[in-house]
């Protein structure tokens, strides 16, 4: 078990150079020249600008850059930003409101998804089952940022059931309503899935056995049939919260959360290397840590998965 | 073993009553009806088999009985009393406190039949608390023990705390059958209980049952397709045909006398029947069946005289020399264990005849057949094929070495591709080989389609639409498409009835001779192997204990193996009236 989570972490070594080294190639082929975008309308005189780009390390060829970056991350500094602040001080503090979005998030998205999808898939074809899919795809095809808008004029502005905008309160009373969108407009592939592996686990032989026992239906839906209904559920919600761990950038924007979806987003536009990077290898890791920890879930959750 | 001895007095109360029982199937066609007016009374402690072939309504039958109907099935007339009350008009309370503590139930296929995700002990406790057995979970784990050791698992304490996959099906069925019974029910329907599990372990089974219920004075009812198990195990029997009783009375009476040409058939076609026939009477087969009847002691008879004739001089079509497989085994992380699945295996296979490798599972006997097919590499020894050495081949020489030999597996569901049509299932060996231009391929498919007797129009159906007998047919078209010498059968028979399994039979007897082919029969089923086969060699752990004619085997066994597996088949001590 200790082997497989090691075995497992040292596969991300791989993928954290890769990922790292194509982000960087990525920012620093991209048109326009970050030094000179710093000084907006104003053009710095000659010497700003060698000693800028020099302290940036601007003025080495790519391979150059990318070694030095990589020292340095090695080393645990992750750099400046252009406007001066630690890269790493600018993850600490938007990291965490992510993270506690994004959990929000799953969490509502999970729930939702097990809960109505449970219901669909035991009164498949009837009205329930067909209320929420009708109203599932309405969620799924709706744009994240009609879905925001909306809900931020009517349950903040007009009705005034929470703050419009989150900015630096970021308690969870202040960010439940970026979160009930996010959950919104993800839950209804879950909650599909579930309905699904509900209707085929309610034919399966252990059930009709289950009942045969003398269990009554209230006891067999939840110990028999949605337990062996959970993996896929799993595994699509925990795929979901790696996605918002990237930042939901939309969503962030527009309730002004101050998380890395914004930060990451100025930080593309301003051609900041080592920020982006910085940024990228945080979430590659995040993702990698997050599929350790679902797979380790389906052994708890199916016995018959084992890892050595 | 011995005929139950339970007097039915007529004076008793029947334990259930059922009456006119209808049961219909909402199907994407309309409405079918499955069981048009059933009537049949069970006494308490009294044996009562039903059988029949697929599709009979049997199993629907007993599932009706305790609403286990699947969500598209429905009771559409009739009644099934116990205990005074009518069981199809019970309320939902009712029906469930009537299951488990009532009525018993053993589901067919053990591998399928408990939950994955939780612990066996799990299961039995969740059986034990829902029909009162027990005040607290300490009880009731006592109580689940119990159950389980009755069941005949020695060792349950230390096993409670297993999952089902760390079981054998054996093991899994006993468990089944020990919830079945953790209630102490007044009846107990066991739904086909070991037809999915080797011979030996059927014949186990079905003793611990039938004591368990003798001891309780549970009244069975035990659902079939095996003429034989039936008669040997209940004092009644009902043969059930589309829905309906054709047949029914007392075991012995039935089998030895039967009026209802369905029954017939079903006597003519169970192997484990015409073994008996074949050992117990020299004298040539009973009159020419009707119809189309097949009657496998009389195909089994003539089959053997073609095979007299044939000449049997020159190299033999299969010879396999010292052949020994040798798979390292997983312990732990890191260590690893060899493990001798076939060890030193010789035989030799005349052409134009059947041999049979028999065994129970994990004999090794399945690993012979893909060795020979060239799916697995041997560790050491040869195999000749045609006197030619096919260890020991290239890429190119395999693939021409396979064209010659072919093989049947035994699930007809799994083994055709369900996303293409029977033509081009059949032509694919073809194609491969690339024999011949687009118009002989489509010629040899249709000839082929005639060999196994079915009509061309099936050719552009898809394998879902088939049935599993004729899903056989097209996989021994499949192996046939190729005019190869040599066919393997890998318990190529076991998955299908009774009567299909016959007509599978006769056919690769007409084909044998027809054709001149070789088979190399696997299976666990003796008595099939008594109807087919010339020669027999019976595997235990990966050797070969005894091997031989078939005749020679059958009324002359040498090893106490082989003298346990002939006493499995079921039916074996049966005495027929001829």
């Amino acid at each position: 078990m200790l082997m497989y989570v090691v075995r497992r972490l040292l596969q991300a070594v791989p993928v954290v150079i890769g990922t790292t080294f194509l982000i960087y190639f990525m920012v620093f082929a991209m048109p326009g020249d970050p030094i000179l975008a710093m000084f907006g309308d104003k053009t710095p005189n000659q010497a700003t600008y060698d000693a800028l780009a020099a302290q940036y390390h601007l003025d080495q060829p790519f391979i150059v850059q990318y070694g030095l970056y990589m020292k340095d991350l090695f080393s645990g500094n992750l750099g400046t930003t252009f406007s001066g602040q630690s890269v790493g001080e600018v993850l600490a503090r938007t990291f965490p409101v992510t993270l506690k979005l994004a959990a929000m998030a799953i969490a509502l998205e999970f729930s939702m998804a097990v809960i109505l999808g449970l219901f669909a898939g035991l009164r498949k074809g009837k009205l329930f089952d067909n209320i929420t899919l009708v109203i599932g795809l309405i969620m799924l095809s709706v744009p994240i940022f009609v879905l925001g808008f909306l809900a931020q004029y009517f349950v903040a502005i007009k009705w005034g059931w929470a703050s419009p905008t989150v900015g630096s309160d970021t308690s969870l009373a202040n960010m439940w309503l970026p979160a009930v969108v996010l959950a919104l407009s993800l839950f209804t592939t879950s909650m599909r899935l579930m309905r699904g592996t509900v209707i085929d686990t309610r034919s399966r032989d252990f059930v009709r056995t289950a009942y045969a026992k003398g269990l009554p239906g209230r006891r067999v839906i939840p110990v028999h049939v949605l337990r062996n209904s959970l993996i896929p559920v799993v595994t699509n919600s925990a795929a979901n919260f790696g996605v918002l761990m990237v930042g939901a950038t939309v969503t962030e924007g527009i309730f002004n959360v101050p998380g890395v979806g914004n930060t990451l987003y100025q930080a593309i536009i301003r051609g900041e290397g080592p920020t982006v990077v910085s940024f990228v290898t945080v979430m590659v890791l995040a993702y990698v840590v997050i599929n350790i920890l679902v797979d380790l879930l389906y052994a708890v959750l199916d016995p018959r998965i084992r890892y050595a | 073993m011995t005929q139950e001895t339970t007097p039915v007095t007529d004076t008793a109360e029947p334990l259930v009553s059922i009456k006119d029982l209808e049961i219909g199937f909402q199907t994407g066609n309309g409405f079918v009806q499955a069981v048009k007016g059933v009537s049949f009374d069970i006494f308490p402690g009294e044996t009562v088999a039903i059988v029949g072939e697929s599709g009979s309504g049997k199993s629907t039958t007993a599932t009706g009985i305790i609403d286990l109907l699947p969500s598209n099935g429905r009771i559409t007339g009739g009644q099934v009393m116990f205990g005074g009350k009518d069981l199809t008009k019970a309320s939902k309370q009712e029906i469930v406190r009537t299951r488990g503590r009532e009525i018993g139930y053993v589901p067919q296929d053990p591998m399928s039949n408990l939950n994955p995700v939780w612990s066996v002990g799990f299961q039995v406790r969740e059986a034990v608390l829902a029909n009162n057995m027990a005040k607290n979970k300490k009880d009731a784990d006592k109580r689940a023990i119990e159950v389980l050791q009755e069941a005949g698992l020695a060792d349950a304490e230390r096993r409670m705390k297993q999952f089902p996959h760390q079981f054998s099906g054996g093991m899994r069925q006993r468990v089944l059958i020990g919830i079945g019974l953790a209630a102490d029910p007044k009846l107990l329907i066991a739904d086909e209980p070991t037809s999915a599990l080797d011979v030996t372990v059927q014949r186990v089974i079905l003793d611990h049952l039938e004591s368990l219920t003798r001891e309780k004075n549970t009244a069975l009812l035990l659902i079939t397709h095996d003429l034989g198990l039936a008669a040997e195990r209940a004092s009644k029997v009902i043969v059930m045909y589309q829905g309906k009783i054709v047949e029914a009375g007392p075991s012995l009476e039935l089998l030895q006398n039967p009026q209802h040409p369905y029954t017939k058939r079903l006597i003519a076609a169970a192997p484990s029947l015409a073994s008996v026939r074949l050992t117990s009477s020299k004298v040539e087969a009973p009159s020419a069946p009707a119809g189309d009847e097949i009657d496998l002691v009389a195909a089994a008879a003539h089959r053997h005289e073609v095979v007299e004739q044939a000449d049997h001089a020159g190299t033999p079509a299969i010879e396999v020399k010292d052949l020994t497989k040798v798979f390292s085994i997983r312990r732990g992380s890191f260590r690893s264990e060899p493990f001798t699945a076939v060890d030193k295996v010789n035989f030799q296979v005349p052409r134009g005849t059947t041999m049979a490798l028999v065994g129970e599972s994990g004999s090794g006997k399945s690993t012979v057949a893909k060795m020979v097919l060239g799916l697995e590499t041997a560790t050491e020894g040869e195999i000749l094929i045609g006197g030619k050495d096919a260890t020991a081949l290239n890429r190119q020489e395999m693939l021409a070495h396979r064209r010659r030999m072919q093989p049947v597996f035994q699930d007809p569901y799994g083994s055709l591709d369900p996303m293409r049509s029977i033509g081009s299932i059949i032509q694919e060996p073809l194609d491969v080989h690339k024999i011949g231009d687009r118009k002989e391929r489509e010629n040899r498919v249709n000839e082929v389609i005639d060999e196994v007797a079915l009509p061309r129009t099936v050719l552009s159906r898809y394998p879902n639409e088939l049935s599993g007998g004729q899903r056989q047919r097209i996989a021994i078209a499949r192996a046939l498409a190729l005019k190869p010498d040599v066919v393997i059968l890998d318990e190529a028979v076991s998955a299908l009835d009774v009567l299909v399994q016959a007509q599978i039979l006769q056919l690769l007897a007409d084909l044998q001779e027809e054709l001149g082919l070789t088979y190399l029969f696997i299976t666990h089923d003796l008595a099939v192997v008594r109807v087919v086969a010339d020669d027999v060699a019976v595997m235990e752990r990966g050797k070969i204990v005894e091997h031989g004619k078939v005749e020679d085997i059958f009324s002359n066994a040498q090893t106490e193996y082989t003298q346990k597996l002939l006493d499995a088949i079921p039916g074996a001590n049966i005495p027929l009236g001829a």
